[in-house]
């Protein structure tokens, strides 16, 4: 149901736009005003969330160490696991690095199986690393390649980009490979969620929208640009593109629906992400369990809010149990004798005793 | 409700989720897996708030009137002071890695043990009482509203959780279902909701200094009984002293190795090492009655208890003027050493970097916290060849070692506790990769999850790791599951002997006590009373 | 413990990348979309088939050809339109009126980065 629910979501954006810019022709609304929009609430909205958890302090040094650490002794030191549990600001880069780019924590993933006796397995597991990967670098190229409609001349990388992207040169025009492996990968993570009993418990509206919503971007994409009826001329779309970029928006004939159905799942895209799950993009640089080193003995890692804590003193635990302490032959601060009246362990004594620190 | 039998209770493993939708599901609180709540007296006297007696069990949990608030209000509060609860509150994106990586959820088999939605509980107050989506969409947002229901199932699910941090080990994102738990009980506790077997702890630490709440007089007399037993078993009784002023360094170690078995054999471990050292090289070691409890169940409870029971341990080494402190087998200790006591009641000024006595190596990586652990003590030792081992001791054990949680995932101390037991026994066999190191399995009850109320939970949690002592026993002939943590000494007894009933629980220091050869000794048996190798018919 | 020192430049490199164009293109004239050269209206006065199908398709319709071509040999092409038939050639028919591809064909394949292999074998007139 609740992917219905959010396929249902993406259908009805798809009508919104074909109505809009397609049978009421506001195209300036559909291609001007909420794309600017889009953009505005896309960067503004991640840089708020960012900084709103930025404003956050990190109080404690908590690294997940995920290998042998640095230099307990000197004897450990060619085990030591410099990625996976980096005892120096390089080290986290380095583990920054392969966790963002590779998904290096996902590559450790493991299935549990549960066999007859009482018997346990794992296995390992690394389809949903390897789609993961291929959606977000795929995506990534795709994102890329577009920037040939937002600039003029086009820079050679841009251009490279789109030529390696169709170097197989099936069908014309060329197919893009990122788009096959896009959609192969969604199709993995959407059946993933739909099939795998775990997954599909766990899952919400809120991880199927955004899924059906890139695969209608896909889609809408590729029918632009192989299916006859829904092609569009990429003049004006790029007369479209340049004017936004360029600050003298218009919107030139000839631009056909598909173009703006694409163009409004992208600005909803767009506008969706800083409210959504999709801020991983920003949270995983900052996730305190893994950019910083395992040095916490080593430097002390302060806490802005540190705060004095009350604690039962030395002091008033003698106060409490020197009888007890004498007789036991465990040395005191203070002897017996001077004691007027005896103390028994009652927390009024505690209270008077516990000190600020 | 009696827990039923290994076979069975695994049988009904089923790792299929309900029909129903978990915001749907109702909430049964089960015998044997839940925590009795605490005795008031031991709130009250830590200065806990909403003391009362309730009963889980019951309809009415007497929350105070003004509960929701107390609890959204703390909730905006760690908000804003924890960036890891922040973050982790916005992005997880259920991709599920985490969902069989738990030992409750693989041994239970109930969805809310999938660490994910452990945490969607209070993720969903979260987006459905602080997000504008939230309050607006509500469950299509996944947004709920705080509730006596919602309240419920976090306490309990909260309370199913060892803060082992095996999920985090494989989140794409790091996030860490330890640190919400952590911030969960916090919480909780605002409310009152603490467990007995974690209240009773804290209240008797911060008074007496040990979980017990054994008085100073009968700490040592714990402690003398051991070395009447040590005496026993080879001729020979060490002169541990108390308090002792101007000491070189203060050692301290969880308190429940010095009341039972296994821990014991551990701690007097430690005291036949200790009294080796003193005859041969003059240590001067001394252990405290004040600061006597390593383990921090102010851990299991709020950022604020751990603090104000670890400024114990400070504060005594202050006091007794002390270089530096040694650190005793434990796990959770370890994580609040190594990474919180520094920071919350540190620098330790008065101290200085701890240098080995008796080897000159100077321990640069605690050179701020000035407190080092003693297996790497000991691995330091043993490296100079300033111990006299005789490894045959131990040839009766086919010795397996299990990773602690908090030292493998908080620290990274993974050769340093191998290399110890490779060089005290002749027959180590690691169990296979992916229960291990940093994927190790929580023994099943850590965090406070070990009293005896809730043995079918534990056992539950307990299976991943008995089911990898089982393939080493199988294929190895292993029978002797050694660690380096208090509270696995206690909890992988009792699961081992429900699932693999043949395979006994030692801490580390016991085979290096039953390897060292103390000059004057006389050996028949080891510290457990057992004749050695080779001694049995004498 | 608050790292403005680094999440501050991560979020003006965020910044950076995600308006790219918008920057890239500072102090660039404005767009248009380039003029083609066009054949004399006089000559001729429309291509084999539509403008319209002609700019959706020609790229269809050469691959085509050159298959047809490649394993078959010339071949004609009825155009409806025309009511005539043409010879399934590049170079004979298309650059017959469209005879400048730097004036014709370059102009909207760079605009749009399109790169298309005909010349890898065809040599440019």
């Amino acid at each position: 149901m609740k992917a219905i629910y959010s396929l249902i979501l993406v259908v009805a954006l798809i009508l919104i736009a074909i109505v809009g810019a397609g049978l009421l022709g506001i195209g300036y609304l559909f291609g001007v005003i909420i794309p600017y929009l889009a953009v505005l609430v896309f960067v503004v909205g991640f840089v708020v969330r960012v900084v709103s958890w930025g404003r956050s302090p990190v109080p404690f040094r908590i690294p997940t160490t995920c290998g042998q650490a640095r230099k307990s002794l000197p004897m450990f030191k060619d085990k030591w696991n410099r990625l996976d549990n980096p005892g120096t600001k390089l080290g986290v880069v380095g583990r920054m690095f392969f966790e963002i780019v590779l998904f290096r924590s996902l590559f450790r993933n493991t299935r549990v199986e549960m066999h007859q006796g009482p018997h346990i397995a794992y296995s390992s597991s690394k389809w949903l690393w390897l789609f993961a990967l291929m959606f977000h670098f795929t995506f990534l190229l795709i994102f890329l390649r577009h920037m040939r409609f937002f600039t003029e001349p086009v820079p050679g990388v841009f251009v490279m980009m789109d030529q390696m992207d169709s170097m197989f040169q099936i069908l014309t025009p060329a197919l893009y490979l990122s788009s096959v492996l896009i959609l192969v990968a969604l199709g993995y993570l959407l059946l993933r969620r739909l099939l795998v009993p775990t997954v599909r418990y766990i899952s919400q509206p809120a991880d199927y929208f955004p899924l059906f919503l890139i695969i209608g971007i896909v889609i809408s994409g590729m029918l632009m640009r192989y299916i006859g009826v829904f092609k569009t001329d990429l003049m004006p779309v790029k007369e479209l593109a340049m004017g936004l970029v360029q600050f003298s928006p218009t919107v030139p004939d000839g631009i056909g629906t598909t173009f703006y159905v694409h163009l409004f799942l992208v600005s909803v895209l767009l506008i969706y992400f800083p409210f959504s799950k999709l801020m991983h993009l920003g949270g995983v640089f900052l996730s305190p369990t893994r950019n910083l080193p395992n040095d916490s003995r080593e430097k002390r890692h302060v806490n802005p809010w540190n705060y004095p804590v009350k604690f039962h003193t030395y002091e008033a635990y003698e106060d409490e149990n020197r009888k007890a302490m004498v007789e036991a032959g465990l040395p005191v601060e203070k002897p017996l004798e001077e004691e007027t009246e005896e103390t028994s362990g009652e927390e009024a004594s505690d209270d008077n005793a516990e000190k600020k620190e | 409700m009696a827990t039923p039998k290994p076979d069975i209770l695994y049988r009904n493993i089923s790792h299929k989720p309900p029909a129903q939708d978990w915001m749907d599901l109702p909430l049964e609180i089960k015998p044997g897996r839940y925590c009795y709540s605490v005795d008031p007296s031991a709130l009250e006297a830590v200065g806990m708030p909403n003391a009362r007696v309730w009963n889980p069990l019951d309809e009415d949990w007497k929350l105070p009137e003004n509960w929701r608030k107390t609890f959204l209000d703390g909730m905006k509060d760690r908000l804003e002071r924890f960036r890891s609860f922040k973050v982790f509150m916005d992005i997880c994106v259920r991709c599920g890695a985490c969902a069989d990586k738990c030992h409750y959820f693989i041994g239970s088999g109930d969805p809310m043990n999938m660490p994910v939605l452990r945490a969607e509980l209070l993720r969903s107050v979260y987006r459905g009482e602080m997000t504008k989506a939230g309050q607006i969409l509500g469950r299509f947002a996944g947004g709920r509203e705080l509730n006596e229901h919602v309240l419920k199932q976090i306490w309990y699910y909260y309370y199913q959780c060892t803060e082992c941090r095996r999920c985090s080990v494989f989140c794409p994102y790091g996030i860490d279902q330890a640190e919400i738990t952590i911030i969960g009980r916090e919480l909780l506790n605002l409310l009152g909701l603490q467990t007995e077997w974690i209240g009773k702890p804290v209240a008797n630490c911060n008074r007496l200094g040990n979980h017990l709440g054994l008085p100073p007089h009968t700490f040592k007399d714990n402690i003398d009984f051991l070395c009447d037993d040590i005496e026993e078993a080879i001729g020979i009784r060490p002169q541990p002293t108390f308090n002792k002023k101007g000491a070189e360094i203060l050692f301290i170690t969880p308190s429940g190795d010095v009341f039972a078995e296994p821990g014991i054999f551990t701690c007097m471990g430690y005291l036949v090492l200790f009294h080796y050292l003193q005859e041969e090289y003059g240590f001067d070691i001394t252990w405290s009655t004040y600061a006597s409890e390593g383990g921090n169940f102010g851990f299991f409870t709020s950022h604020e208890m751990m603090k104000k029971l670890n400024a114990k341990m400070y504060h005594e080494a202050e006091r007794l003027g002390v270089k530096w402190i040694l650190g005793g087998e434990c796990g959770h200790m370890w994580r609040v050493l190594h990474q919180y006591m520094d920071t919350m009641n540190g620098p330790p000024s008065f101290l200085e970097v701890p240098v080995s006595p008796i080897t000159g190596t100077r321990f640069e990586h605690a050179a701020s916290t000035k407190m080092i652990h003693i297996v790497e003590f000991v691995a330091d030792l043993m490296k100079h060849k300033k111990l006299n081992l005789d490894k045959s001791r131990n040839d009766h054990l086919k010795v397996t070692f299990h990773d602690s949680c908090n030292p493998s995932r908080g620290m990274g101390f993974l050769e340093e506790p191998r290399d110890v037991i490779n060089k005290v026994c002749n027959n180590f066999f690691d169990m296979p990769e992916g229960t291990i190191r940093e994927q190790t399995f929580c023994c099943g009850a850590g965090s406070g999850l070990n009293p005896g109320e809730n043995e079918e939970l534990r056992m539950m949690g307990g299976l991943p790791r008995a089911n990898a002592v089982r393939f080493v026993r199988e294929e190895k002939g292993v029978n002797m599951l050694a660690n380096i943590c208090a509270i696995d000494r206690a909890t992988l007894s009792a699961s081992m002997d429900y699932w693999v009933p043949e395979v006994s629980v030692c801490g580390i220091h016991e085979m290096v006590a039953n390897a060292l050869i103390v000059p004057g000794e006389d050996r028949q048996t080891d510290l457990r009373g057992e004749p050695l190798p080779g001694k049995e018919d004498e | 413990m608050y790292d403005a020192k680094k999440i501050i430049p991560g979020l003006i490199i965020f910044a950076l990348f995600f308006t790219f164009p918008f920057w890239f293109n500072l102090g660039t004239a404005a767009y248009t979309t380039p003029e083609l050269e066009l054949p004399d209206p006089e000559e001729h006065e429309h291509c084999i088939e539509s403008t319209e199908y002609m700019r959706a398709e020609h790229m269809a319709m050469l691959d085509e050809w050159r298959d047809i071509y490649v394993r078959d040999g010339y071949q004609e092409y009825w155009s409806e339109l025309n009511q005539e038939y043409f010879l399934t050639s590049l170079t004979k028919t298309c650059m017959d009126c469209h005879s400048d591809k730097e004036k014709f064909c370059d102009r909207c394949h760079e605009a749009t980065a399109v790169d298309p292999y005909c010349w890898d074998c065809h040599i440019e007139p």
